[in-house]
């Protein structure tokens, strides 16, 4: 249960980090904490939206279905089910491939790094990788013999 | 199955991870962005010991003085096309000082803010390159729903230090400064930007540098003393 534990508490902290950028976005907040001062520039990029919705919601979106997830495996009827751990493999593989897309932007087309971004990708590749170690953990053994 | 024990622990530290980022989210948003008040009285302390943002020797025997509103887009296109032309054959062959004098217009929303921002950089003596980006960049900002976050990314870009500049502008301690400046412009006869008081006439608009050089030397002419 240790993964699903895991993906929440990242699912969960992707959320945060997805709120404070939309936030920062439209105006509800004056300066992200960014050390490399890249956030503002990326965020307020014609790339921080994709197909015409803020790149914040989609991931506030991901992370929140990757918490619900998490969070349905983790009761006893779903402990020991694959659905919840299929689906969160198939959003955080979408994720991982989203997140190199955007940071392929950053560093070639934007040359800008916004950290939370980093955070937020560093994040979902993680997920992913706890998603592949529960398919493991829940995959059929070949009996004793 | 996982013992009950683990997963109340795990349900506490969510718990707190929600509450505290919430928490952060909400400190955040009660910080606020900067506000720059306009109509603010005007101190003393406002206006002692300052003029004007200048540019050019202080010596020089012809000063201009631009009452401008950063959100303005004549102003922008003056900054951008007409002002490097001027520096060039005015403020830097010594004929010209420049004398930069905020003037926001009420249809502007962000202009006290923009003007505030460069008040900042003058705290740090990089008030013209953040005035000339700011301008650069009307086009950007200008749609923001907030812009302050924008012109932190110029601050850095000019190569403030940026703790500095937050303070100064969550303190929003040049507002009354500002204020008196729009004040100024006003009382000598300002009611567009951008406008320019050279010598005790105003002109409403510069169709380019060379006739502001024309202007210029028939004022130096008639200034120069006889032989």
């Amino acid at each position: 249960m240790k993964y699903r534990m895991g993906t929440a508490l990242l699912g969960l902290t992707g959320m945060l980090i997805s709120v404070y950028l939309w936030m920062f976005k439209h105006g509800y907040i004056g300066s992200l904490a960014c050390g490399t001062g890249g956030c503002a520039t990326v965020q307020l990029s014609p790339y921080s939206k994709f197909l015409g919705v803020d790149v914040a919601v989609l991931g506030f979106l991901a992370y929140a279905a990757l918490l619900g997830l998490a969070m349905l495996g983790l009761q006893p009827a779903w402990q020991e089910r694959r659905e919840p751990t299929r689906a969160a493999l198939l959003i955080s593989g979408g994720g991982v491939l989203f997140a190199a897309y955007l940071t392929w932007l950053e560093l070639f087309v934007i040359h800008a790094i916004c950290r939370w971004c980093v955070a937020s990708a560093v994040i979902i590749v993680v997920v992913f990788a706890l998603a592949l170690l529960d398919h493991r953990r829940l995959a059929p053994r070949a009996p004793l013999t | 199955m996982a013992g009950t024990r683990s997963l109340n622990r795990f349900y506490l530290v969510l718990l707190v991870l929600a509450v505290g980022g919430g928490g952060l989210l909400y400190w955040q948003v009660r910080r606020g962005v900067p506000s720059i008040p306009a109509n603010v009285t005007v101190t003393a302390a406002d206006t002692a010991g300052f003029q004007g943002y200048f540019l050019g020797k202080a010596d020089a025997p012809v000063v201009i003085s631009e009452y401008a509103d950063y959100q303005c887009p004549g102003c922008q296109t003056f900054d951008m096309v007409q002002f490097p032309d001027i520096v060039r054959q005015l403020i830097e062959t010594g004929q010209v000082r420049w004398r930069y004098r905020d003037f926001p217009l009420s249809m502007h929303p962000f202009s006290r803010l923009a003007a505030h921002a460069a008040a900042c950089a003058n705290d740090q003596d990089r008030y013209w390159p953040l005035h000339a980006m700011i301008y650069q960049g009307q086009g950007n900002w200008a749609v923001e729903s907030e812009p302050s976050g924008t012109f932190r990314g110029y601050a850095q870009k000019v190569g403030l230090d940026l703790t500095a500049y937050d303070a100064c502008m969550m303190s929003a301690k040049y507002a009354g400064r500002i204020q008196a400046s729009y004040d100024e412009g006003v009382r000598v006869g300002v009611n567009g930007t951008p406008t320019f008081l050279i010598g005790d006439r105003l002109y409403g608009g510069l169709s380019n540098s060379d006739a502001l050089k024309h202007l210029v030397d028939s004022l130096t002419a008639a200034t120069a003393p006889t032989p």
